[in-house]
């Protein structure tokens, strides 16, 4: 991940003025860190989501929200959802989302765009990473208006599953621009540590699915978040269910509406369906905070005006297919990670279309009450999604500014970045009501980088006395007990069309729970005469090369017992 | 780092008799661990990468070997999808949508209704990748983006779960034929019929089907699979083949009569495809030659178990003879030996009695030889007396002391030995309490009667 310092001459520390951007397909951000927190900025226009677009009209440049207005008059000359053509062949590029505006083709082995970009008739052919630069070059000058400093450096997120090519053709692009790139991120860590940074979190132990819905594409990503060092577990990519596929349900919507009022199908001529397009995203948005979005284009076709409403719950109907695939997408991945619902702690939302509230309503639904979901609708304190990518960047720029360019390159070097994870829990034994059976308490989670370090407090006996202390590796699996179910009294309706499923009532319900099994015995050790109510403090050491080291002793007495376990 | 779990189950009791050197007893090492890329991004890895690089400086090959030994999680965009398009395909035009088939088009024939969701849109990608009207158009070429909304279309329907199972239920590219008769005689008789059931088994609700098996298959297995299938649970549904509808609104008449009539044929499909399956079980179970085997083993169990019910009871038959016999002959014995017993017992009684007698004719004899102990001719009363006291003191006595007596008597011939003899019998008797002296007339009077 670390970039090849050639392209981008490095500045010294003392020099860089440092932000973190996020750049999509649809929507970039930048953000800065003041005084440990990250802040997302504005532009000239006032926007913190600024579309990934430019747009040239009689030569002179728009980006952002003017640039996408673009899109209705000057299409042609307006380029869009271009962030994931850079690095890659002609061949190998997904051109769907740019039909509404300028084409890509193949030029030089590289891709280009055919704009008109100056004055006057003439076109020109810009190539996809001249496109990069120039839409970095608008955000880096956001972020030093809004500084009053020049920006030079910054840290950049990625999707991860961006190439080393990519990264390559993002890093030159950037460098060209007057930004050294200090590092690229991945896109759902940079979320993942915008949200561990706010003071109030606790620093532990948690298995995290990163749920980033963007406009085009939508990123899963599930990741074990040990203490504060985060170990990609499992990735899904998907195109066809994202942000423009809500935006489409709307547009069918209304064009229907529209079509049985006045015999057009506004979606047979580009510019009214550009139109179509804006205010069904516009209307989808509103959806998100109001229940009720109006929906109005002037002119939509051959002229004719058309005013509409739509309510939430007709919307999340109309979308259910869409909301459905993301649903299968985060299950598909949890399990694509070997983890069970039950095994994940915290959902975080990204990404725009992460302001949907029935995506996260349906996601609390998936995942067990234990799990928190974060997003705006579930959790009053999230963090706005449209901004946790650029946040965690900027975040990580402050903490790698002050490094040596050479530094952050050795530091962030596979041979630092690939080491030795924990396959089983590691824990101590613990016993319940039936005196036999010893209860397993993880100390250590499947997953963890080693070294590692944990340390827990358990209870002794009523009556204090010599207690056993015995080390074992765990693991867990679910256990499903079947509940009968309530009779709801509900008639299963004709079978032959219901395309509602909504027979699931009728299967019995299931009950499940992660329950540990005891596995590998590693180590017994005594502590004598431990005082009624007392409790011991175990602490288990794994070296980088799986040794262990484990100590105990009773909490506020002297002495206590060590030993160790040499490497497998 | 410092995680401070509490935990209130209470430590186990230190066990009567465990040991460790200085209390600790290691038994186990940790399980091989996963070599696995770690973020690095955020304080804790800053902190980490300090303690990892310690000044030290890691080269090219260093970065090689260790993205090498990392577990990958990003999948391989390659692969899998490399289906040759037929060109007739190519050329199809989208409007006949319902007649195309929707894994040839995105490349997936080889996976059909086994095909993850995860790969139809992978398949759906590439062939975008491929078949976008807008690269075709950029690359020069002024082809028709048919083909292109062919794929749209079979994308539409396959990622959809309701659409899909509709296509899957009348996918007969999924379909296997049940096998020939030549390829039975050609032994493929559990390869071929697998196969089918395996397809056959996508339909079932209840998943996971269980496997049609080969000859090597328990018995319990296949009356398993023939269960399963003779109850088979089948989601297949036949609307993918339905008539369309008119879509105005003004025949509504012809409208619900097509509903009506494709809800039918629906129906009829439905009913004739479970006649279908069962026919195709009934025919597989007919040439089942596991069946065959299951039964004759199955004979052949039921009529050993006839011999060795047979057998047993004869056995219990004849042991109950012989300990009838058995039995009669020990009574018989018994019978033999009380009869033997008592004839004994009569016998000596006899002798004891005819002991007695002797012995009591020695007895009457002492007195005689002692000439009831007076000189000269003995009056008659003196006889009486004499005779009298022998036969209270032959009254009171047992056969053992009349014996005793008799022993100690025979022999003696002088009247003062005999009448010792019989003066100590009746003091012993007296002392015993068995006669009284005042009833004794003669034979106590030692010194009274001047014999001596
Ligand atoms: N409040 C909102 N409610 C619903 N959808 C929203 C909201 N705000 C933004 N979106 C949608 O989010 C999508 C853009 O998401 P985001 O800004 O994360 O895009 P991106 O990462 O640039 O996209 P891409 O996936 O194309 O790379 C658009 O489809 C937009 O309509
Ligand atoms: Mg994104």
């Amino acid at each position: 991940m670390a970039v090849e310092g050639s392209s981008a001459a490095p500045t010294a520390p003392a020099e860089r003025h440092a932000i973190g951007i996020s750049i999509g397909n649809s929507n970039s951000s930048i953000a800065i860190t003041v005084d440990d927190k990250a802040e997302v900025i504005a532009n000239e226009d006032g926007d913190r989501q600024i579309p990934a677009i430019l747009s040239y009209v009689d030569g002179e440049e728009y980006t952002g929200q003017q640039a996408k207005q673009q899109l209705i008059r000057n299409s042609a000359n307006t380029v869009a959802y271009f962030r994931d053509f850079l690095g890659q062949d002609f061949k190998s590029i997904d051109p769907t989302h740019c039909h509404a505006s300028a084409h890509p083709h193949e030029h030089e082995s590289t891709i280009a765009f055919t704009i008109q970009d100056k004055e006057g008739d003439e076109k020109s052919t810009v190539t996809i990473s001249e496109i990069a630069t120039r839409q970095l070059r608008r955000l880096k000058q956001s972020a030093s208006d809004y500084s009053g400093k020049e920006v030079n450096s910054a840290v950049i997120t990625v999707p991860t599953n961006f190439s080393e090519k990519q990264k390559d053709a993002l890093n030159k692009a950037a460098a060209a621009a007057g930004i050294e790139v200090l590092q690229f991120i991945n896109e759902p860590i940079a979320a993942l540590l915008a949200y561990d940074s706010r003071p109030e979190t606790k620093v532990g132990d948690k298995n995290v699915v990163v749920v980033d819905l963007g406009g085009t594409r939508s990123d899963v990503t599930v990741i074990a978040s040990r203490g504060g060092m985060y170990t990609i577990l499992a990735t899904a990519h998907d195109y066809e269910f994202a942000g423009v596929h809500l935006d489409k349900v709307l547009q069918d919507h209304f064009s229907k509406e529209f079509i049985k009022w006045n015999s057009i199908d506004p979606r047979e001529d580009a510019r009214s369906l550009a139109k179509l397009k804006l205010e069904s995203e516009a209307a989808k948005r509103a959806l998100s905070i109001g229940t009720n979005a109006s929906f109005s284009v002037e002119s939509l076709a051959e002229g004719i005006d058309f005013t509409s409403t739509i309510n939430r719950l007709r919307y999340e109907t109309i979308a259910r297919k869409v909301f459905e695939g993301f649903n299968r997408l985060v299950e598909g991945v949890v399990k694509k990670a070997g983890l069970d619902v039950l095994d994940i702690d915290e959902v975080i939302l990204s990404g725009g279309t992460s302001h949907t509230p029935k995506i996260a309503k349906n996601f609390q639904a998936i995942f067990p009450e234990s799990t928190t979901v974060l997003a705006p609708s579930t959790t009053p304190t999230a963090i706005n999604p449209s901004e946790l990518s650029a946040r965690g960047a900027a975040l990580q720029a402050s903490l790698i500014q002050e490094y040596e360019s050479e530094d952050i390159e050795q530091s962030t070097h596979p041979a630092v970045t690939t080491v030795k994870h924990l396959s089983n829990a590691i824990g101590v034994l613990s016993i319940s009501g039936d005196e036999t059976k010893g209860v397993f308490n993880p100390v250590l989670s499947a997953e963890t980088a080693v070294p590692a370090r944990r340390t827990v407090h358990v209870a002794v006996p009523k009556e204090g006395g010599d207690v056993l202390i015995k080390i074992v590796e765990g693991g867990s699996h679910i256990k499903v007990t079947k509940v009968e179910p309530k009779q709801n009294g509900k008639k299963s309706d004709d079978e032959d069309d219901s395309s509602d499923e909504e027979d699931s009532d009728e299967e019995p319900e299931e009950q499940r729970e992660k329950v540990w099994k005891i596995g590998n015995v590693l180590a017994e050790a005594a502590v004598k005469d431990t005082k009624k109510g007392g409790k011991v403090e175990v602490m288990i050491n794994v070296a980088a090369d799986l040794s262990v080291t484990i100590t105990a002793r009773e909490v506020g007495a002297k002495g206590g017992v060590r030993g160790n376990l040499s490497a497998p | 780092m410092a995680t401070h779990t509490q935990v209130n189950l209470p430590l186990p009791l230190l066990p009567e008799g465990w040991a460790g050197e200085k209390d600790f007893k290691a038994i186990g090492k940790l399980s091989a661990a996963t070599q696995r890329s770690i973020e690095a991004v955020g304080p804790h890895f800053l902190a980490h990468a300090r303690r990892a690089r310690h000044k030290r400086t890691f080269s090219e090959d260093d970065r090689i070997q260790a993205q090498e030994n990392a577990k990958k999680v990003e999948d391989d965009d390659s692969g899998e999808i490399s289906e040759p398009e037929d060109p007739m395909m190519l050329s199809r035009d989208a409007k006949d949508w319902k007649q195309q088939d929707h894994y040839a088009v995105l490349g997936l024939s080889k996976y059909r209704y086994k095909a993850t969701e995860e790969q139809i849109k992978r398949a759906h990608r590439k062939k975008v990748l491929r078949h976008h009207p807008d690269k075709k158009a950029a690359a020069g070429s002024t082809e028709d983006d048919s083909f292109f909304k062919c794929i749209q279309k079979a994308t539409e329907v396959l990622l959809d779960p309701v659409k899909r199972r509709q296509f899957d239920s009348v996918d007969e590219g999924a379909d296997v034929e049940p096998p020939t008769k030549k390829q039975i005689k050609d032994g493929k008789f559990y390869k071929a019929w697998s196969a089918v059931f395996k397809a056959e088994g996508r339909f079932s609700r209840v998943q996971p089907v269980p496997k049609f098996g080969d000859e090597k298959s328990t018995k319990e297995d296949v009356e398993n699979f023939y269960n399963f299938f003779y109850n088979f649970d089948s989601w297949r549904s036949f609307e993918y083949q339905d008539e369309d509808v008119p879509d105005d609104n003004e025949n509504r008449d012809q409208k619900r009569h097509m509903e009506r009539k494709n809800n039918n044929a629906r129906k009829k499909k439905k009913v004739e495809d479970t006649a279908r399956l069962r026919q195709l079980v009934d025919d597989v179970l007919a040439g089942d030659e596991r069946i065959k085997k299951f039964r004759q083993e199955a004979n052949a169990s039921k009529n050993k178990k006839r011999l060795d019910k047979e057998a047993a009871e004869k056995k219990a038959k004849d042991d109950a003879e012989a300990a009838k016999a058995a039995a009669a002959q020990a009574a018989k014995e018994a019978e033999e030996k009380a009869k033997a017993d008592r004839e004994q017992g009569k016998k000596a009684k006899e002798a004891a009695k005819a002991a007695v007698k002797k012995n009591r004719r020695v007895m009457k004899g002492s007195v005689k030889d002692a000439n009831y102990f007076v000189d000269g001719a003995a009056p008659a009363a003196a006889i009486d007396a004499v005779l009298n006291d022998v036969e209270l003191v032959q009254g009171n006595i047992d056969a053992d002391e009349t014996a005793a007596l008799a022993a100690k008597l025979n022999g003696l011939k002088i009247a003062g030995e005999i009448k010792n003899v019989w003066s100590e019998e009746v003091k012993r008797l007296v002392t015993a309490g068995k006669i009284k002296e005042a009833d004794i007339k003669a034979l106590l009077k030692i010194d009274g009667g001047g014999v001596f």
